[in-house]
């Protein structure tokens, strides 16, 4: 099982060179850069762990992907994304978000049916992942 | 003291009989429109031996307050005030006998956030008016203040892009096909197959509502049975427009209940449904959290042609006002009308926060829209993998690509021609990102991504080649001249 959130699941795994250029055009861009990470692929689940807070101030691609190693190294065993964020008025939001570290197994989601009245189906999506406690989920 | 029009013509403006419109004020060149008026731009083409001018007029007047005949209760008014006013009136350039009037309407003419109200004075009886050979409204710019008086976009482009948790490129979708005739599983399996390839979003199509081959309970049974299963075998949000178009409002609001229950983030509705259901729908869409997407089905009825109609970038216009998420807006390189330039004004018209007037876009008039969440621009019809380029280039990210032929046609199968369509869109993201020119290179690097994407290798091989080079009939008026420095 292969999660696809974010843009650039359907493209071979980036390289750092094509890292740093996506950093390049956000930057280019005034989209300041952040890193995170999660054990949690739920797609309902926004909240992401933040490696840090995000870096405004960094100009330099080179420096956001050291963070981004640096991310990478702590937590080597689940997902790693890079958002790129716009603040202008009318985005205010999330320009750019791609996924650049996942777990080397994937166990995918449980898809529960709770048949209900009249032939209706209330649906749950469970990640595999999520039978284990946070921390606990994947790798080693 | 009789009132005299003051235009030398001498005779009064309140005799009974019927004298011309523009000596009735409806004519007034030296008026210098309001930030609050609403203001038109028609293309008018006169009955032979009809001014111009009067012929302005008279839309202006049959527009507002104007009968056929003077009455003595405009009397009774502050008719000044109420009264439409032609300001303007210009020949179109090569093409004779046809003028553009510019029209000032004051806001008072208009109910609050009610586009049933606003159409039904100002593409009312007057379409039909025996002096005009042909009318078609070009452009209107709607002022702020009554910009308020309306909703808008139940979520519009950023609510959604967070409730979908997808950035950075266009949205994918397709629409089920065989539009007519598939029975509910068979239905369910598109969805299936098209979702778990890679598309974002499926389509109900614009005539799929309830007929005896499948019932509008089954198919959305049928249809989120699919969304749910592909969720889980991506991890991602999908999800299915079910069409909740019905012969009544109170079917319309139980099939989009139902859709709702069953955990469905969006419902769509036909064009032919009518303003005053789509603002209906809009507000219950706004109260349940579910997207809103809109098919403009019967459009190019009045859309299309130059000479008499509405134009396409106001039907926009009043779909922004009453509020979808969603709206057609044409595809440039696709199946259906649309020409690059009359496209982007569109394009501009439901995304941007201020809109600047650019003739060579069609649009007349400079319009600001208060904040007002934008429109996510939906391009369906005739659309494949191979034009992911010229896609992007001409569209732009905060679109939704609607592949549907070129997702169920795919040979591999729907899920592969899904896929196909989702790594074309993403590499050209990729690239262009990067710093390429996706127009001049794109097709190389979909070829070339094509040696380890087998699925884009085969849609190429189908499709690469087709194009719908016609001719537009619906085209800016003025051409493009080189600027002197």
């Amino acid at each position: 099982m292969h999660v696809t959130q974010g843009t650039f699941s359907y493209l071979p795994p980036l390289s750092d060179e094509q890292i740093r250029a996506q950093v390049q055009y956000a930057l280019d861009n005034y989209w300041p850069v952040s890193v995170e990470f999660t054990d949690d692929p739920h797609p309902r689940n926004f909240l992401w762990e933040m490696w840090d807070v995000p870096m405004f101030d960094m100009l330099d691609a080179a420096a956001v992907l050291m963070e981004v190693s640096r991310c990478r190294e702590a937590h080597p065993d689940i997902y790693v994304r890079v958002n790129a964020y716009d603040r202008r008025l009318g985005r205010q939001t999330t320009a750019l978000s791609f996924i650049v570290q996942r777990p080397a197994h994937e166990p995918g989601f449980r898809l529960e049916r709770q048949e209900s009245h009249d032939r209706t189906v209330r649906y749950t999506l469970h990640p595999y992942a999520l039978d284990r406690p946070a921390g606990e989920r994947y790798g080693r | 003291m009789p009132e005299t029009n003051g235009n030398g013509h001498g005779e009064s403006r309140w005799a009974s009989g019927v004298i011309p419109y523009r000596t009735m004020g409806y004519w007034m060149p030296d008026y210098v429109p309001k930030d609050t008026d609403v203001l038109c731009c028609f293309r008018v083409t006169p009955q032979p031996g009809v001014e111009p001018e009067e012929a302005a007029a008279a839309v202006a007047g049959e527009s507002s307050t104007a009968t056929w005949t003077v009455v003595w209760t405009d009397r009774l008014t502050a008719y000044e005030h109420y009264q439409a006013k032609a300001y303007r009136v210009e020949p179109v350039p090569n093409a004779p006998g046809q003028y553009l009037a510019w029209i000032a309407y004051d806001i008072d003419l208009f109910e609050e956030g009610s586009i049933a109200n606003l159409t039904s004075s100002i593409i009312g009886n007057v379409f039909g008016f025996k002096a005009l050979r042909a009318l078609r409204l070009e452009d209107m710019r709607i002022p702020e203040p009554y910009v308020k008086t309306f909703q808008g976009p139940p979520h519009g482009i950023v609510i959604e892009r967070e409730y979908l948790n997808k950035f950075g490129r266009p949205l994918l979708g397709a629409t089920t096909k065989p539009k007519l005739g598939l029975s509910a599983r068979n239905y369910g399996r598109v969805v299936y197959e098209a979702l778990r390839g890679g598309l974002d979003f499926t389509k109900d199509d614009e005539n799929i509502n309830s007929q005896p081959f499948m019932r509008w309970r089954d198919r959305s049974l049928a249809s989120m049975e699919a969304v749910n299963k592909a969720m889980a075998e991506t991890g991602e949000i999908k999800g299915h427009y079910l069409n909740v178009t019905a012969a009544s409002m109170e079917e319309m609001y139980e099939r989009a209940e139902f859709a709702r229950d069953l955990g469905s983030i969006i419902v769509m509705m036909d064009l032919t449904v009518g303003y005053t259901a789509m603002t209906s729908m809009s507000r219950w869409a706004r109260r349940n959290g579910v997207l809103l997407h809109l098919h403009r089905a019967g459009h190019s009825t009045f859309t299309r042609q130059k000479t008499h109609g509405v134009s396409f970038r106001v039907l926009a216009k009043w779909c922004r006002l009453l509020g979808v998420d969603h709206i057609h807006a044409g595809t440039v390189v696709g199946k259906l009308e649309g020409d690059p330039d009359m496209v982007r004004g569109y394009y501009d018209t439901c995304r941007l926060d201020h809109v600047e007037a650019n003739l060579m876009h069609g649009i007349q008039f400079a319009q600001d829209w208060a904040s007002m969440p934008g429109v996510m621009p939906v391009a369906s019809g005739g659309i494949h993998a191979g034009q992911a380029h010229e896609l992007l280039h001409h569209l732009g990210e905060d679109t939704v690509l609607q592949f549907g032929g070129g997702t169920i046609g795919h040979p591999m199968g729907i899920a592969a021609g899904a896929t196909a369509n989702r790594t074309a869109v993403e590499l050209m993201i990729q690239a262009r990102n990067e710093g390429r020119d996706v127009l001049r290179d794109g097709p190389y690097l979909l070829r070339k991504a094509g040696r380890w994407c087998t699925p884009l290798r085969a849609a190429i091989d189908v499709w690469g080649d087709i194009t719908f080079n016609y001719e537009s009939t619906d085209t800016p008026d003025v051409v493009a001249t080189p600027t002197a420095l």
